[in-house]
């Protein structure tokens, strides 16, 4: 099968170009057009984007999500791969599960599916899951997202074991009993709100062990949606002395603060919590000065019937996958540049869990985005493909929305 | 009539959007319907004809009893709805809930719920006039008025008045609320109690925070003790409960460095003999049971503003 894109610019050129594609893989720039021919409008092409946490809630949670539609939100988010997090019903612990989502994410057709898997069963943070087995399976990367990881021996173990077998486990650090309760960022808004507040400390102190337990083990390390200046010092500071660990950040964290909740609206109540604006622009730092590895959304849908109840009752979670990157273009696409920007959602994240940087080179394989980098438009959540039909944004006027995604040479998004 | 400078507000959720004119109506026009309530007949027809529903997610008997004597005594039809915020969860959302209840033609609604906000929740998914009734540690507007109103029944004025609220802070809706309150009307307000029950970020203008109730009570004309929940010692909290009497029970011996004649207020119910002695309770400084009786007249004088329109 041969699909030939006409008219679509390379970052930072004003040339228009043709792709050709075949086979599933990318056969050449500028040749004759042969087969079905994409006019892509004068968009920017890029590689499609990369995720590295997204909570596709299948098997179990259904309701709020599964696999055709999280990853069909993926797509027209304009990705092209997703790692989907563990702490499904039951938990992705089991090599059998492993490889029955991954079947049946590619007769989907949308975007590829990588799943982690949980580095301890159950996601208890007891007993290590059958790491290598869960390899072989597919699984990509280890980690108890969702819950945190208490007990730093059991961490250590698990760190030692996943470095023998070449992969990278990400931590959902924060201190639970620092946290305690809090449903928000502790400080001057949550004592005025009278919620309870989960302190910025809870974070850097996970950080910081962590960090000492990579250092220990010489194992990957990567710590999931980074919200507070201090831990990101931390991280910045291992990084300087060669501690092999990566980060990433939420699109959330860098455009909301604890402000958001002055309305006591639970959509605003994630975890880690938005922070202040202090954090958000020290994070905004981090990407800029290459100590953020990768931008990652945490994408976390939930039914709207929970969102509706109160500060206390309603779960953590935003979803976000669908306005993650015209979002951040929009936002900062100025201070932070499109190269560095596309960076972020793709061969950064590549990098952290040691993957070949994507190109779009005549050879590899056809996975690719075309982004409309001008056209303003309303975020619209009606119009999700997500079955969460909420979002912070809503209404937001939005540029370098996804006109066009293509998985494997094939079509998986076009808008 | 008064002229308002602020646009009505068509909720009493907490004081925002509020100008003190406005609340200082609400507590002028509580003068007369305490009159109300010494009349042979207890009654006034003001609200006939509409309804209102009182929403209790959390369980308080006291204030759902104060507001719908207040709501009867103005001939309003009282409907109540009690459920545990728990079971809520386990389908139906809190905007099923208001929503069901709004469609029965309810005209304004009294919520209490142990989550801070849940109150705007309400207001939001109803869409009725809604009055706070206690929203987890956030606020308790009409405690906050009642209290300064017993204050002003005191004084004559709350300018220039020491208002000193000991105890559990952190989890305590009535002191947010008082302390927004009290300031507003002039009032000076010191917050105090252990530490790890005193978060530092409640301090602003004419808001002090000690942990030292003698320091505390020095020239307060006015002394609330806060209810203590004893599971705060099981939280860790509190070293133990002998302890914190010794350090933060409103007593007669700590009353001796107030002003003289200061007096004792209490949002009850009382541990008697834990956060206030039984003789200070019950002793010639306590406003504790006057508390009580404005409180029904505040809650009238709320319901008339938000109901029925003028102050
Ligand atoms: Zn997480």
């Amino acid at each position: 099968m041969t699909i030939t894109i006409t008219n679509i610019r390379r970052p930072n050129s004003d040339t228009p170009e043709t792709l050709t594609i075949e086979n599933g893989l990318i056969k050449g720039w500028n040749l004759p057009a042969e087969g079905e021919t994409i006019d892509g409008n004068g968009a920017t092409v890029a590689p499609a984007l990369l995720e590295l946490h997204a909570h596709l809630r299948e098997p179990g949670q259904e309701v709020k999500e599964d696999l055709a539609s999280g990853l069909a939100a993926a797509a027209a988010g304009g990705y092209g791969t997703v790692v989907c997090m563990p702490n499904t019903s039951p938990v992705i612990d089991d090599p059998a599960l492993v490889r029955a989502l991954i079947e049946k994410a590619d007769a989907l057709g949308f975007a590829r599916l990588k799943p982690s898997a949980a580095l301890t069963k159950g996601q208890q943070g007891k007993q290590l899951a059958e790491l290598s087995l869960l390899r072989e399976a597919g699984a990509v990367m280890f980690t108890d997202d969702g819950r945190t990881n208490e007990d730093a021996r059991v961490l250590r173990l698990g760190l030692e074991y996943a470095h023998s077998l070449g992969m990278v486990v990400s931590v959902h650090a924060e201190d639970a009993t620092l946290r305690a309760d809090g449903v928000m960022n502790e400080g001057a808004v949550s004592e005025a709100l009278g919620l309870p507040g989960n302190p910025a400390a809870a974070e850097a102190a996970r950080v910081a062990r962590d960090i000492e337990i990579a250092a220990l083990t010489g194992a990957r390390l990567h710590v999931q949606h980074l919200s507070t200046a201090r831990a990101l010092d931390l991280v910045r500071d291992a990084k300087a002395r060669g501690v092999p660990v990566t980060c990433e950040v939420c699109p959330h964290h860098l455009t909301l603060t604890d402000e958001a909740l002055r309305g006591f609206d639970p959509m605003f109540k994630v975890a880690p919590p938005l922070r202040t604006q202090v954090d958000a622009e020290h994070l905004l730092a981090g990407l800029l000065d290459g100590s953020v590895d990768c931008l990652a959304t945490d994408h976390a849908p939930h039914t709207r019937a929970e969102k509706e109840q109160d500060m206390l009752h309603a779960p953590f979670g935003i979803p976000s996958i669908e306005v993650a990157f015209p979002l951040m273009w929009t936002q900062f696409g100025e201070v932070l540049g499109l190269e560095r920007l596309l960076h972020l959602f793709t061969g950064g994240a590549a990098r952290v869990m040691g993957w070949p940087e994507p190109t779009l080179d005549a050879g590899q394989p056809a996975d690719l985005v075309l982004l409309d980098l001008d056209t303003a438009r309303p975020v619209t959540p009606a119009e999700f493909r997500s079955k969460a039909k909420f979002s912070p944004w809503a209404g937001q006027e939005l540029r370098g929305w996804p006109t066009l995604t293509v998985v494997g040479g094939r079509v998986a998004y076009r808008r | 009539m008064t002229a308002f400078s602020d646009t009505r507000p068509r909720h009493l959720l907490d004081f925002q959007g509020w100008s003190t004119e406005r609340l200082t109506a609400i507590l002028d026009n509580a003068d007369t319907m305490l009159s109300v309530l010494d009349r042979p007949v207890r009654k006034v027809p003001a609200l006939q004809g509409l309804t209102v529903c009182t929403v209790f997610f959390e369980n308080s008997t006291r204030t759902r009893i104060s507001f719908e004597l207040a709501a009867r005594r103005m001939s309003a039809d009282v409907v109540s709805f009690a459920a545990s915020s728990s079971s809520l969860s386990k389908g139906e959302s809190l905007r099923d809930t208001i929503e069901t209840l709004t469609a029965y033609k309810v005209d304004a609604f009294i919520v209490r719920h142990e989550a801070s906000g849940a109150a705007h929740r309400v207001a939001q998914f109803s869409g009725k006039p809604t009055i706070n009734a206690g929203d987890g540690r956030r606020a308790h507007p009409t405690q906050a008025l009642l209290d300064a109103y017993t204050i002003r029944q005191e004084y004559g004025d709350l300018a220039g008045r020491n208002v000193t609220i000991i105890g559990d802070v952190r989890h305590s809706r009535v002191a947010r609320s008082n302390t927004e309150l009290l300031t507003r009307l002039g009032a000076n307000v010191t917050l105090c109690g252990p530490a790890t029950l005193l978060p530092r970020d409640l301090a602003g203008e004419r808001v002090t925070l000690t942990t030292d109730a003698r320091t505390a009570v020095k020239g307060a004309h006015t002394v609330m003790a806060l209810r203590l929940q004893t599971e705060r010692m099981d939280a860790g909290y509190l070293g133990s409960l002998p302890e914190y009497i010794q350090g933060y029970q409103v007593n007669e011996a700590l009353m001796e460095h107030a002003e003289p004649g200061a007096i004792v207020l209490h949002p009850g119910p009382m541990n008697r003999d834990l956060e206030i002695s039984a003789d200070t309770a019950d002793g010639p400084r306590s406003r504790i049971l006057k508390q009580v009786e404005n409180g029904q007249a505040v809650r009238m004088s709320v319901l008339y503003h938000l109901l029925v329109g003028r102050a």
